[in-house]
Parts: structure tokens; C-alpha cells; sequence
């Protein structure tokens, strides 16, 4: 006669089932904002295993800021901005945006001035880093902090 | 249509630094925003920005949804000669839009 499962082997059969079932739907939701390793990841995607030192790069960031959806920004680097010792690109990135890449600014000799400035999205209270690339190929970097009241992308869409 | 605000001055110095602002209209949709119903919403944004200087690329913006919406973005260029500086947006779903001014160089 054949043996039917018993209540209890049932039930420990079932629970290993919805554990793995768990632990997989865990391993697949992305976290919601970025973290700080992931900020590094997306900076070393860019810069490769170059080094990148402290300096040269001026962030200019208010200190506080009320609505996160729009925030001023302007980066500026100390270049003689000539034909052989120019700033190639500015990159900025932030550690807790649901992506750290903010924007990328590829510039040249014909820039005549390594500064640019736009409007940003900010989702956190947190810390900004810019980074630029000269063409001797040399990286240079600084960061802010800057506290946010309102935050953006919380808001309910349409 | 979007709409594009350029500032070039419109004369310049031989050589001398000219500062240029774009505007441009435009949601960027950041694609982590969710409908009241929790549909998440697609995202749109405009992904660069290219500015040639009678056709050599003097400046180009490549943006992520951490840009805010109606995109701002000041840059500078040194004024060589006169002609056109033409500026093309482009993004998801197809979005281009190409703009121009004029600067006399004297």
C-alpha cells in the first residue's frame, strides 16, 4: 500500500519551496536607490584603473536645498585650457540616486574655460562627486554634501 | 513641438570667451516614477547634447534621468570666427531637435 505524505512532511516540504521561492525574489529586486559601492562601480566604469586624486576640481553646490528636483550645479576645473593641457570631460556622479551617472561633459581646447553648470535631480541628502579627465589623461576629483528638504522622484507620476 | 532657448551673444572679440545657455523643454521622464495605480511610467529624457561651431564639435552633454526636467546647461567656447553654432538635442523615442545662432566675430 502506498504511503500518503503526512501533515508534517507536507507543510516542511511546502516551506522549503516558498523559502527558495523568497530568496530568489530577493536576489532579483534591485534596491531603490543607489549605494555608495554602486556610485564607485559607475566611477570606475568610467576612469578604468586609473588613479584619481584630490584636487583641481571646484563643485559648486548650495549647502541646503529645498526641492531636490531641480538643484543648481557648476563644476569648474584650474586648466590653462590649451591645446596641450585641456580638460577632456567632466563627469558627475551621486552615491543615493536610483542611478549614481548624473551627466557626462566632454569639452576641448576650443572650450576656453572648464566650467560648466546645469540643474540636477537630487533624490537624497548626500554626497556628490565630480571628477574630470585631462588629456594627459590624469583624474582629479572633489566632493560636496548637500542636504535636501524635499526630495525629487517622489512624487506621484500622472 | 520642444522648445529650445539659446543665449550666444550675438557679437564677439576675436578670441575672446563667449558663455552660451541652453534651455530646452522637456518632462525627463526619469522612469522610476510610478502612476497612482503603481504602473510604472517609461522613461523619456533627452540623452546628449551637441554643439558644433560651423560643423567642428566644440561641446558635448551626455545626460542620465539625474538631469531635471527642461534641461539648463551652460558651457563656454572661444569665439574664432564668425558663423553658426548649431545646437541638436537627442533623446529616447526619438526626440531630436536642432537649433542654430549666429555670432559675428570681429
Amino acid at each position: 500500500m502506498q504511503r500518503r505524505a503526512s501533515r508534517r512532511e507536507f507543510l516542511r516540504a511546502a516551506g522549503g519551496v516558498a523559502a527558495g521561492l523568497g530568496l530568489g525574489s530577493l536576489v532579483a529586486v534591485r534596491p531603490a536607490r543607489a549605494t555608495p559601492a554602486e556610485m564607485e562601480d559607475a566611477i570606475r566604469k568610467v576612469v578604468g584603473s586609473a588613479t584619481i586624486n584630490p584636487g583641481r576640481v571646484t563643485l559648486d553646490l548650495p549647502p541646503l536645498i529645498e526641492n531636490g528636483n531641480a538643484v543648481p550645479l557648476t563644476v569648474a576645473v584650474t586648466s590653462p585650457m590649451t591645446g596641450a593641457d585641456h580638460v577632456r570631460a567632466i563627469h558627475v556622479f551621486t552615491q543615493k540616486n536610483p542611478q549614481p551617472n548624473v551627466a557626462s561633459f566632454h569639452l576641448g581646447p576650443r572650450a576656453g574655460r572648464a566650467r560648466v553648470a546645469t540643474r540636477v535631480r537630487l533624490a537624497d541628502s548626500q554626497t556628490v562627486v565630480a571628477i574630470c579627465e585631462l588629456s594627459d589623461g590624469s583624474f582629479w576629483s572633489t566632493s560636496a554634501d548637500i542636504v535636501v528638504t524635499l526630495a525629487a522622484c517622489l512624487e506621484d507620476g500622472i | 513641438m520642444a522648445s529650445a532657448l539659446i543665449n550666444v551673444p550675438p557679437r564677439a572679440r576675436r578670441g575672446e570667451i563667449i558663455e552660451i545657455k541652453t534651455l530646452i523643454s522637456h518632462t525627463m521622464e526619469t522612469g522610476f516614477r510610478r502612476t497612482q495605480l503603481g504602473a510604472p511610467i517609461p522613461r523619456d529624457i533627452i540623452r546628449r547634447l551637441v554643439c558644433t561651431y560651423n560643423g567642428a564639435e566644440v561641446f558635448r552633454a551626455e545626460l542620465h534621468p539625474a538631469i531635471s526636467a527642461n534641461p539648463f546647461i551652460v558651457f563656454s567656447t572661444i569665439a574664432v570666427e564668425s558663423g553658426t553654432l548649431e545646437f541638436q538635442w537627442t533623446g529616447d523615442n526619438g526626440f531630436s531637435v536642432t537649433q542654430s545662432a549666429a555670432i559675428l566675430v570681429e
